[in-house]
């Protein structure tokens, strides 16, 4: 498959989650809903990444400055979790 | 890889290539940083006071929300587009391609202040001194994110489109040559990528917690 094809694949792929968003936010509620809805938007940005932002293309090196701050988020957001689930335990 | 000007103090162009990437994915990282505090607050807020947050959502307009997803969707499928048509030295096409992602930028861009328009004539809005539909202190809380987390994005927008339009003049006007400076295209293309890649969550986490 040609780079302009496989451009062109990516959005097509983007769009179909995009309405799956939109059709899972119909169906599903509450944390399993928040769950379904960020399920879609991380892939949805992975694609975005892993070619819009040629981050596929690129060394291990270039790959780790890509998600380094991903990691950073998600150990923040762990911990707000966290805290958010002991509350009120012991 | 097809840009082939070197300049120091690279002595090759995958060095310089790789600098001109590493650069920009660690100042997305400030960026991703930056989104990620009020990604932190939506969660918060989502997870302390469910009812209200959901009420609040669902008092905007999420189709407006989700064809402005579409819209900038496609206007990175454009940005992609004029960024291989750099690589491969088609620089009128490049050109038809950025010009193509400034109209659907601005196109969002236009979107969005309507819809801006529409929820302060409905009293969404979380402003003083006007009459206001917001019921709870969590929904001004709710509204009160929604406005800094959309407006941060829109002023990202808007130095995006900005730097479109710099890449169509240079373009035109031959100061910017494909393919040897294409990592330029690249470069600009990473960051309108990335703000599209800030939508994609904005949207969900703003307009459909249910």
């Amino acid at each position: 498959m040609g780079t302009r094809t496989q451009i062109v694949v990516i959005w097509l792929v983007l769009l179909v989650l995009l309405a799956s968003t939109v059709a899972g936010s119909l169906v599903f509620t509450g944390v399993v809903g928040l769950c379904v809805s960020l399920g879609i938007a991380f892939t949805k940005a992975g694609c975005i990444y892993w070619k819009y932002m040629h981050v596929g293309e690129q060394p291990g090196l270039l790959r780790v400055a890509a998600f380094a701050a991903g990691a950073w988020l998600s150990i923040l957001l762990m911990f707000l979790v966290v805290d958010y689930f002991t509350r009120g335990l012991g | 890889m097809v840009e082939t000007l070197v300049t120091e103090p690279y002595s090759d162009p995958r060095q310089q290539h790789d600098a001109a990437m590493m650069g920009m994915y660690i100042f997305l990282g400030n960026e991703v940083m930056l989104f990620g505090g009020l990604f932190a607050v939506a969660l918060y807020t989502r997870l302390v006071h469910t009812k209200e947050a959901v009420a609040a959502s669902r008092a905007l307009h999420y189709g407006i929300g989700g064809t402005n997803t579409a819209i900038l969707l496609t206007s990175s499928l454009c940005i992609a587009l004029a960024v291989e048509a750099g690589r491969q030295g088609e620089r009128k096409l490049a050109i038809r391609w950025l010009i193509g992602a400034i109209v659907l930028g601005l196109g969002f861009l236009s979107l969005k202040g309507y819809e801006y328009l529409e929820e302060f004539q409905e009293g969404l809005m979380p402003f003083t001194g006007f009459d206001t539909a917001i019921k709870t202190p969590v929904q001004h809380l709710y509204m009160d994110l929604y406005l800094i987390a959309t407006g941060l994005h829109a002023l990202h927008m808007v130095i995006g489109v900005g730097l479109l339009a710099y890449l169509v003049i240079g373009l035109s006007k031959r100061w910017i040559v494909v393919p040897e400076r294409a990592i330029t295209l690249i470069v600009v293309g990473l960051y309108w990528h990335f703000v599209d890649a800030v939508w994609v969550f904005l949207y969900p986490v703003l307009y459909l917690a249910r």
